[in-house]
């Protein structure tokens, strides 16, 4: 198949279940890899969830025996790792693959080939920690992983939170370089820097934060492999290393990565407050400059997490101060959300319920967070239910709610149709309330002596009514997430269609073009000339916005099977190393063999990668104009 | 309209009032919101004073976040209006800007003194009976205090005199684990390979629960500690009746449990003055307030534990039923005995 014969004539969906199936597995369509983004947080959103429901069982009465020890602590880490790396990042990406090149008018990302491979190592890497449930067990060392515990005195469960974290963390590292350089080099004509729509620079900034951050995971990751697997003794103390290192590898990763997923919500909910306030963002600059700052912070702090270990009082104060100097930035960002809506028109979508819902619920995590910052104080909070509610605040409260609302406001553009409002607003109060009421409580029981990561409380100790209180909230979130999915469902079966400027208030590129995209986006490149262009465009009388070239032939790129079949060789290589291990007494040699064939076949992948000639295909102008015309009616 | 947002500003004192209520709250010897030492209340004052900030954030946030709310929702027959699409206010976005780092080095102040003054945990040469030195060691999942300055040892219950500085030089044998007494004082981990220091002091004489603050395996949520709290005199008395040690068995069966813990037990347990390193020592087991850390201090309580320490404590590295697992009931009930006789009180 020649590449100009190769069009899209050709590329009609084929029958069958298979040749579906074939499609998703070979997509490098960004907006594709979005909705497997999307599908990918979902399922594991609901693993997570399960096992939250879980710990609160657990919790809800004094010396329940329901799941106790080892299995407590199993459901506990899989819970944390779960909901950061496998529901939070990737539900971050499915935005980011759906949203940022549509914002900044380019027809597709910088490397479709390693945005599908990124997907695709994200998605195998969960499973391969989620199988270790029916392999001997599931990971029991804290979604932290402290050293030498996790590395010295776990079973095999260890293995699976490395490599299943190694393999993903690759596929978002890819993804990370993959958007830095998109959103550097394809913006379109007249779109510089300060007139990015904030989504788009949070990605941005997020990007780069991915870009510092994830190589120190990695680092990391290889060390505890390699004490685990090989008997090396950087976290053994008896032989010369030291657990504090990884905490401090750790940190200096984990730190960022709360700010990896926090950013790109507070860009979220800088498009949706505008939107349905129908006014402007209030102070783009000092957003933009609020946003860099925090990134730049973001990485000076990772010791609040450390302030119990004993490095001393210079070391907690001077962290303390550059903790509590993130509170300003972040204030600025809260203000001047309220100031967007201040003189505007505030629609009450489900969407805008959840950003809006936002402002309050992050203020309270914000505000805790400042009084962690205090080391002295913070010796007090540190491990405790105080630490719970604060980072659920934040997380919670911060980034989910900034999903659900980014979910509910760019599902019309990314599926074509609109989510049930009704059900959404009912489902938005079912989650807001049991929010509140399951993590509100466990800033007291924290202060009360709870610990966090404790199976069991006594009965006498006077925290039997907090946690049952808890755990009658989080049945709230459980029936919100229900209702959302049934919402789903229900817009699958019979959505109301979606037109391209799905609210009527669009502000930004994404919403001057058809909902869904078309495959190429735009079919011309549109001309910025200001912040919220479309928005510029429509109030200067104008349905489309100006395009900055005549119609011609656009380039795309093929599919390919070989992210798959690489993200599939290191699940292999994965599965090697977990085995050589499993005794706990020498390494298996076959299992080690199996692990250098599955890095055999993955240097095989990309030898052929490199050595096939791609150069993707072409949509001729008639076959776009058409379509122009089908969108326009859409 | 007016009134009903004066009948809301007037709930907010209330509503202060009722967290104040709330502060106090938790079970007395375990609660941070009542402390019992002043490294706890040092530390509790600063909880209050950054609390006492936030709540004014809060209240000024939630306020303008209300009024803009109702104020500016959309209302019907505004569907063709189209808002002043304001660019900002530099004077504004300056305002607050400035107004939170203001209240952020307020805060910043009391901040680092206060860190400094809780860290600081040096022992002045000759210190005689004023400080206390206590050498904590954490293993999976229980407590040993040595008392280098008294030559003794004991698990569990950490003995402190009242009124006195303790400081507690804290490591670990396995794990990470973390040592907290919410009422006396913040966590500090106990790393392995490494000494950290920390101190606290009780004002009165108590039981102040203990807890492990790092996750450090199975039963870390049971891995609980007592800090007993006694007047200095009866701390020097404790002691040197530490050093004498109990008394021998009198009752048969306790002498028949005696021989047979000499047998079973011993490879790890000591009842010595100083001792064993790879389990509690058990000096002075009859006089402590729970056993394994945790559990009701009686004897059915101390037979079910010998039995199957790992049904209680999951992952305890106690064997089931004593070292070769082949005791019986009554030789259980023996060694029970004979521990209840382990105390060191009977010398007073």
């Amino acid at each position: 198949m020649t590449t100009n014969a190769h069009t899209l004539a050709t590329q009609q969906p084929k029958q069958g279940f298979l040749a579906w199936l074939w499609t998703w597995l070979t997509t490098v369509d960004h907006k594709k890899i979005g909705i497997l983004y999307l599908c990918g947080a979902g399922l594991f959103f609901a693993i997570g969830g399960i096992e939250a429901m879980l710990i609160r069982i657990q919790l809800s009465v004094p010396n329940n025996t329901f799941l106790v020890g080892d299995a407590y602590n199993q459901v506990v880490t899989m819970h944390g790792t779960t909901m950061i790396f496998f529901v939070a990042m990737p539900a971050i990406f499915a935005f980011l693959n759906a949203v940022v090149p549509l914002q900044i008018g380019a027809r597709d990302v910088a490397f479709p080939f390693m945005n599908a491979l990124g997907f695709w190592l994200f998605f195998l890497g969960g499973l391969i920690l989620n199988v270790s449930w029916f392999l001997g067990g599931a990971p029991s060392g804290g979604w932290t992983a402290y050293a030498p515990l996790s590395t010295d005195y776990l079973g095999s469960g260890m293995d699976y939170y490395i490599l299943g974290l190694q393999v993903a963390g690759a596929g978002t590292l890819m993804g990370g370089i993959n958007f830095l350089v998109t959103i550097i080099n394809m913006r379109a004509p007249g779109m510089t820097f300060m007139r990015m729509p904030l989504f788009t620079w949070t990605a941005f900034v997020t990007s780069a934060l991915i870009l510092f951050a994830f190589p120190a995971l990695t680092v990391g990751l290889f060390m505890e492999l390699f004490d685990r697997v090989f008997g090396a003794n950087f976290f053994n103390t008896a032989n010369g290393g030291n657990g504090i290192i990884w905490e401090h590898i750790f940190w200096i990763f984990g730190h960022p990565e709360v700010y990896i997923l926090a950013l790109p919500c507070f860009g979220i909910i800088s498009e949706v407050i505008p939107t349905f306030s129908k006014k402007r963002l209030f102070g783009h600059t000092s957003m933009v400059f609020a946003t860099v700052l925090i990134g730049f912070l973001a990485f000076m702090v990772w010791v609040h997490h450390m302030f119990t270990v004993g490095l001393g009082p210079v070391a907690n104060s001077i962290f303390a101060i550059a903790t509590m100097a993130i509170a300003v930035p972040t204030g600025i960002k809260i203000f001047n959300w309220i100031f967007t809506m201040w003189g505007g028109q505030v629609h009450f979508t489900t969407a805008n319920l959840y950003a809006i819902a936002f402002i309050p619920t992050f203020v309270l995590g914000g505000v805790t967070g400042v009084m962690l910052a205090i080391p002295a104080a913070d010796f007090q909070y540190q491990d405790s239910y105080f630490v719970i509610a604060h980072f659920h605040y934040v997380i919670v409260g911060g980034v989910v709610l900034g999903l659900f609302a980014g979910l509910f406001y760019w599902w019309p553009k990314i599926f074509g149709k609109y989510l049930n409002e009704t059900l959404g607003k009912i489902g938005f109060w079912f989650f807001l309330i049991g929010f509140h009421v399951t993590f509100f409580p466990q800033h007291f029981l924290g202060l009360m002596g709870m610990p966090r990561r404790y199976f069991t409380y006594q009965a006498g100790d006077w925290l039997a009514t907090g946690n049952m209180i808890s755990s009658i909230g989080a049945a709230g979130m459980a029936i919100a997430v229900v209702l959302l999915v049934i919402n789903i469902v229900m817009t699958q079966a019979k959505g109301q269609r979606a037109t391209g400027d799905a609210w009527g208030m669009g502000r930004t590129l994404e919403w001057s073009i058809p909902s869904p995209a078309p495959e190429y986006n735009f079919g011309q490149t549109p001309l910025v000339q200001s912040v919220d262009t479309f928005w510029k465009e429509k109030m200067d009388g104008n349905k489309k916005v100006t395009p900055a070239e005549p119609y011609g032939d656009i380039h795309m790129p093929n599919g390919s099977i070989i992210p798959f079949l690489m993200s599939l060789s290191l699940t292999v290589a994965s599965f090697g190393f977990i085995f050589a291990d499993e005794t706990g007494t020498g390494i298996h040699k076959g299992a080690l063999f199996v692990a250098i064939l599955g890095i055999g076949l993955m240097l095989l992948c990309m030898l052929v990668h490199s050595l096939k000639d791609d150069h993707g295909f072409h949509i001729h102008k008639e076959e776009v104009l058409e379509m122009e015309k089908k969108g326009e009616g859409a | 309209m007016k009134k009903k947002w004066q009948r809301l500003l007037r709930l907010i004192p209330l509503a202060v009032i009722a967290i104040f209520t709330l502060v106090g709250c938790g079970k007395p010897g375990l609660s941070t919101l009542d402390p019992q030492g002043p490294v706890a209340r040092t530390e509790a004052g600063l909880m209050l004073q950054s609390f006492l900030i936030m709540i004014i954030v809060v209240v000024v946030v939630g306020f303008l976040f209300t009024y803009a709310l109702i104020r500016y929702r959309k209302r019907p027959g505004q569907e063709d209006v189209i808002p002043k699409q304001v660019e900002g206010n530099a004077l504004l976005e300056v305002l607050w800007t400035v107004i939170p780092i203001i209240l952020l080095v307020i805060l910043a102040f009391p901040t680092v003194a206060k860190t400094f003054s809780v860290s600081d945990a040096t022992v002045p040469k000759n210190h005689g009976d004023n400080v206390v030195v206590v050498k904590v060691t954490a293993h999976q999942y229980w407590w040993q205090f040595d008392y280098p300055d008294y030559g003794i040892t004991t698990s569990e219950d950490l003995f402190i005199p009242t009124g006195k500085k303790v400081v507690l030089q804290v490591t670990s044998a396995d794990v990470i684990h973390s040592f907290w007494v919410p009422a006396l004082a913040g966590k500090l981990d106990a790393n392995p390979g490494q000494t950290d220091s920390m101190y606290l002091t009780a004002d009165k004489p108590g039981t102040y629960a203990g807890r492990c603050a790092e996750l450090c395996g199975a039963s870390h949520a049971l891995m609980y500690f007592n800090v007993r709290a006694v007047s200095p005199s009866d701390f020097t008395a404790w002691t040197k009746e530490m050093k004498a040690g109990p008394s021998a068995p009198a009752t048969a069966s306790a002498q028949k449990g005696e021989s047979l813990f000499k047998q079973d037990c011993m490879a790890c347990h000591a009842v010595g003055v100083s001792g064993s390193n790879t389990a509690p020592n058990l000096r002075n087991f009859a006089d402590q307030k729970n056993i394994a850390g945790f559990l009701p201090h009686d004897k059915s309580t101390l037979e079910k534990w010998i039995k199957d320490p790992t049904s209680l404590k999951p992952g305890a590295l106690m064997p089931s039923r004593g070292i070769k697992g082949n005791l019986t009931d009554q030789q259980i009930s023996d060694i029970a005995d004979y521990l209840f006789t382990l105390s060191v009180k009977h010398n007073q």
